[in-house]
């Protein structure tokens, strides 16, 4: 099949379509408006639901009922957004709803800007909302990884009955790049209720089901955490996924993810040309964290560099992995700032040849 | 000899949390008359808010969500707009449907949503202490309103059915009452209009409910029920509003 040219907004969409998304609720936002325009008329043809909401609140809310209901549902947003959908992402987690959830992320604190970030990680990766829950953290890096990892986010979010979140940033989402997508026209895969048993479709020849978060009962609700900590352990377990560059043969391996991975690969490209001895870890998914895999690398490399569009947050997940093993460095911009190759490159000659050169990084 | 009165088959059989006199368990009771009556328990899907009503699903013996305070709506939404052939019916209180809520149902009543939502007005927020909520009358003392709710200071009790009357989207709006026994007919007439009209697929439909509560009013279950006769029903009128 020949390949075309797309943003990652509207691969997002399309890839929904494919994996058997019949219902989408948003609420216009820069950097992911491209998915929500896609979105209004893409379920019309597919004959799912997409409703222009009155606030990111309402968005994942009607997200949350969709979900109830047993449709694959999504909702997608940026920055300012994603913290208002937190208190939906909270309930979906504890009445064990599965949903995707795409943030899209802009420079922040605040209202911040529409430049690209990653200074979302942390809210991402950590839960998010009130309580304790995680959600599974997807973070494509190109157009193509993005019509994969999104036709996989909907499976992974009905396996574990748990939201899942596809974390991008302005960049991946608004650059176009040739992927090869399969347009459906009719919804099969995954019809509303279908292998649901829990979801709510009338209490025809069955008990009735109920979808809650409210456990008033003595222990009820430490079950219920109890039930969702094993099936993180779980997720923990079978799911952390991650691309390794040169890892083999490398001094320094830079830990990046998304967007940020791509400079990186072509800072060590050319770091390579001037034969230093470096390689990429490349989380995919930032939780679960592929913490094994990474662990293993310290016993090859003598150091790290974490680099990122932020003030540095998933250089956490990278120390607890290494466990003060390595001395682990951090480069990145915060506020819209995007890392350039050269000064990359520059920081990682900083790590390899201290002795001949003055520090540039902070 | 003829059974004259029996609890309804949607109705489960265990006792309700709710206080002496409260509104709440007499429109549970009737919404479980009307779908048995309608014969449709099989294809109900209520959404039950936050607030005293939160554990409805306790009672109803048919398909229930809970949802976030105030987006009860939109959950309701996301469940009709996913099983369009199925009843599907929010219930909310006032705290729920006209403070946090007040954009959610809005805007659920603008689009024309297929769906019926039952608002239980009584004044207060019942399930954390009886503080003064947007409904609360003028004067009305409440645990944030000590001296009485004050114009100047709270604004005026919100008017929810007639606001959303002014929406094309809005269909049927009818306020009832709970305070005597013609007007739990009346409110029995009402619930069951409102599910019959979405079925029909006519679009939104609302019913408010003026409902007691002894606990946060400071009166006898007996003397809230006249309350509702004499100061409430003055503010909140009862009748058709909207019948489109």
């Amino acid at each position: 099949m020949a390949k075309i040219l797309m943003c990652g907004n509207e691969v997002i969409g399309e890839a929904a379509v494919h994996a058997g998304c019949t219902f989408y609720a948003g609420y216009p936002i820069t950097p992911q408006n491209e998915l929500t325009h896609y979105m209004s008329f893409r379920m019309q043809e597919s004959g799912g639901t997409f409703i222009q909401a009155e606030s990111e609140l309402a968005a994942i809310n009607l997200v949350l009922g969709a979900a109830a209901a047993g449709a694959r549902a999504m909702t997608s947003s940026s920055s300012p957004g994603i913290s208002l959908k937190q208190e939906g992402i909270s309930y979906m987690a504890a009445c064990q709803l599965p949903a995707v959830i795409v943030n899209m992320m802009r420079g922040g604190p605040g209202l911040g800007n529409i430049a690209p970030s990653q200074a979302d990680y942390f809210q991402a990766t950590r839960g998010g909302g009130h309580g304790d829950y995680r959600t599974m953290v997807l973070a494509p890096s190109t157009v193509e990884e993005v019509w994969n990892l999104t036709q996989l986010a909907f499976d992974l979010a009905d396996e574990y009955r748990n939201p899942v979140m596809i974390l991008g940033d302005g960049i991946l989402g608004q650059m176009m790049e040739p992927v090869e997508v399969v347009r459906r026209h009719v919804q099969a895969k995954n019809a509303a209720g279908t292998h649901k048993p829990w979801a709510l479709t009338g209490c025809k020849g069955r008990k009735p089901n109920v979808i809650r978060s409210l456990f008033l009962g003595e222990g009820e609700l430490e079950e219920l955490n109890r039930i969702m900590q094993m099936k993180y352990d779980k997720i923990k377990s079978k799911e952390p996924r991650f691309e390794s560059l040169y890892t083999e043969d490398s001094d320094l391996v830079i830990v990046a993810y998304g967007t940020t991975s791509r400079i990186v690969r072509s800072a060590i490209s050319k770091a390579r040309h001037e034969h230093l001895h470096v390689g990429m870890f490349r989380p995919i998914t930032l939780w679960p964290f592929p913490e094994a895999q990474l662990q293993k690398l310290a016993k090859k490399s003598k150091a790290f560099l974490v680099v990122e569009m932020s003030a540095g947050q998933m250089v956490d997940d990278v120390k607890l992995s290494i466990l003060g093993q390595r001395p682990i460095h951090f480069y990145g911009r915060a506020g819209g700032g995007v890392p350039t190759e050269e000064a990359i490159v520059e920081v990682i000659k900083d790590i390899l040849k201290p002795k001949s050169r003055k520090r540039v990084y902070a | 000899m003829k059974k004259v009165f029996e609890r309804p088959a949607s109705l489960r059989a265990v006792p309700t949390h709710y206080c002496s006199g409260c509104g709440h368990s007499i429109v549970h009771r009737l919404i479980c008359e009307v779908i048995d009556e309608l014969g449709i328990r099989e294809d109900v899907i209520a959404v039950c808010p936050v607030g005293c009503a939160v554990i409805a699903y306790e009672y109803w013996d048919f398909d229930c969500s809970e949802a976030p305070h105030g987006r009860t709506p939109c959950v309701a939404t996301g469940i009709k707009r996913v099983h369009p052939d199925k009843v599907v019916f929010s219930y909310q209180g006032d705290g729920d449907l006209a403070a946090i809520g007040t954009a959610e149902i809005i805007h659920t009543a603008n689009r024309g949503e297929n769906i019926t939502v039952f608002f239980i007005n009584n004044g207060v927020y019942g399930m954390t202490n009886g503080q003064m909520a947007p409904t609360t009358l003028i004067g009305q003392k409440t645990s944030t309103s000590i001296h009485g709710r004050d114009i100047a200071r709270d604004g005026y009790p919100m008017k929810m059915s007639e606001l959303l009357s002014q929406l094309p989207g809005a269909k049927y709006i009818e306020r009832v009452s709970v305070d005597n026994p013609a007007n739990v007919l009346k409110t029995k007439a009402a619930i069951k209009k409102a599910l019959k009209h979405q079925m029909e697929g006519k679009g939104f439909s609302l019913v408010e409910i003026l409902s007691p509560c002894p606990t946060y009013w400071g009166l006898s279950p007996k003397d809230a029920c006249r309350r509702i006769e004499d100061e409430m029903s003055k503010v909140f009128p009862l009748g058709v509003i909207k019948d489109a």
